[in-house]
């Protein structure tokens, strides 16, 4: 398959990829690890005019704990992540999510930024920055924005980005002591979207009580789910079997799946009860409590 | 139609330059410029792996790449396995353990075999399987492609060859 025609722009910096985007405004696209685009493209369902190519524009790729934030930039690949040390020992939550992001060679060009900006709600990683608290830094024309992670998806495959605006980094709160995260995905074969998967983070005190919570939801919705009502139920509460239960329950209720080829609405918000159960039992055994 | 651009990329160790379209796909560079034909255009849909070379030492599906992106970049592709007309271990392994059948995903199997063992040259049977997880094959079952592997890491281990010192 042959993608259109196009015009192919290669930035060396920031100002220089910005101007353009303002140049050539909605005709233009980022083209980023393009594991997305890329097949959009061939399948004829993006037809941009202009790809600005961002690859080769430098200091983009770190993933470094800083003032409190770790800080991943916005051309850290997937396969970056996965074989990073700092965020296999203290981040397993990101690397669960990685790991089950397409295949190996998808990751050695897909990056973390590209996976949140495409704003597609099947996406691996929205769920995991919503349990994280991760804000999307972007930087336009009239300077650098923050946005919560929590209002960065508008709808489907829209997000708060205006399209002359580039992902430069993501930075997430780094977890205080106690804390413990898990990605938990059901997928048909490897490189497949999620049928349904949940992402949990939490922080528990010396008792094992829930001081801290993050649940996100993938691909039950038209953008990524917060599973706000969960996660308010189990502020406050222990971590015990009939709490958990009725946390998976709160947040099966909180997704609304569509049935499609990978199975019912309702048999997906059975497996959202279950898939969360198993997200907060794993998040809490890392919490080493 | 957009305008050609001038490409350089190089091949198995040897320098390539063209002008191509924007929208011309790595594997139909590789195809057709050098006319290496090894890399099989399978499902194009990035699924299947079949088109799998290595760009600066890591493994991409070259149906999901622009040949603009890989400027510059040095590309390993299954012809550049074999050295001074010998096999490579991999290669020797396919054939003697029938990691192969019909043969077409072979040569995306090679290369992210390779890359593998590049990164970890005594994997376990699920580094294997992980390590092949981006390639789909519909013949074996995939068990002799495990064997075939094991097979090169044991003699890339034993013959201190490392095998491993190809371009890219």
């Amino acid at each position: 398959m042959i993608p259109p025609a196009f015009e192919y722009l290669r930035p060396k910096t920031i100002p220089e990829a910005i101007a353009f985007l303002q140049q050539h405004g909605d005709e233009a696209k980022i083209l980023s690890g393009g594991q997305s685009l890329i097949p959009l493209m061939k399948f004829r369902l993006a037809r941009p005019a202009y790809l600005i190519d961002i690859n080769r524009i430098s200091g983009l790729s770190y993933i470094k704990e800083e003032g409190g934030y770790l800080k991943i930039g916005g051309l850290t690949r997937e396969s970056e992540l996965e074989h990073s040390p700092l965020i296999r020992s203290k981040y397993p939550i990101l690397l669960d999510t990685t790991r089950v992001i397409a295949d190996p060679q998808v990751r050695n060009m897909a990056t973390l930024a590209g996976n949140l900006a495409h704003g597609d709600p099947a996406n691996d990683h929205p769920a995991t920055m919503l349990a994280l608290g991760a804000q999307i830094v972007a930087i336009g024309p009239k300077g650098k924005r923050v946005l919560p992670v929590e209002s960065f998806f508008v709808t489907l495959f829209t997000t708060e980005l205006q399209h002359d605006e580039i992902v430069t980094e993501i930075s997430i709160p780094i977890p205080p002591p106690r804390s413990g995260g898990a990605y938990v995905k059901l997928e048909r074969k490897v490189g497949d979207f999620a049928t349904a998967a949940v992402a949990a983070q939490l922080t528990v005190d010396d008792q094992g009580v829930c001081q801290k919570v993050g649940i996100g939801l993938t691909n039950v919705g038209a953008t990524p789910v917060k599973a706000s009502k969960a996660e308010e139920f189990l502020r406050g509460k222990k971590l015990n079997d009939a709490n958990i239960a009725q946390a998976a329950q709160l947040a099966a209720d909180e997704a609304q799946p569509s049935s499609d080829l990978r199975g019912p609405a309702e048999y997906k918000k059975g497996l959202v009860k279950e898939l969360t159960k198993r997200a907060l039992v794993r998040a809490y055994e890392r919490s080493g409590k | 139609m957009a305008e050609k651009q001038s490409v350089q990329i190089k091949v198995n160790g040897r320098q390539r330059e063209a002008m191509v379209e924007p929208r011309l796909l790595l594997v139909h560079f590789i195809r057709s410029i050098p006319g290496l034909t090894g890399t099989h255009v399978g499902c194009d849909t990035t699924h299947c792996g079949a088109c799998t070379v290595l760009v600066d030492g890591k493994t991409v599906k070259s149906c999901t790449l622009f040949a603009v992106q890989a400027d510059g970049c040095e590309v390993l592709t299954v012809e550049g396995l074999m050295q001074d007309g010998n096999l490579h271990p991999l290669q020797e392994g396919f054939k003697e353990e029938h990691g192969l059948q019909c043969g077409y995903c072979t040569p995306g199997m090679l290369m992210s075999s390779y890359a593998l063992l590049r990164q970890n040259p005594h994997p376990s049977e699920e580094e294997i399987r992980w390590g092949i997880s981006g390639n789909l094959c519909r013949c074996t079952g995939y068990q002799n492609i495990v064997k075939a592997v094991q097979y090169a890491a044991t003699k890339m281990r034993k013959g201190g060859n490392d095998g491993l010192s190809n371009v890219a």
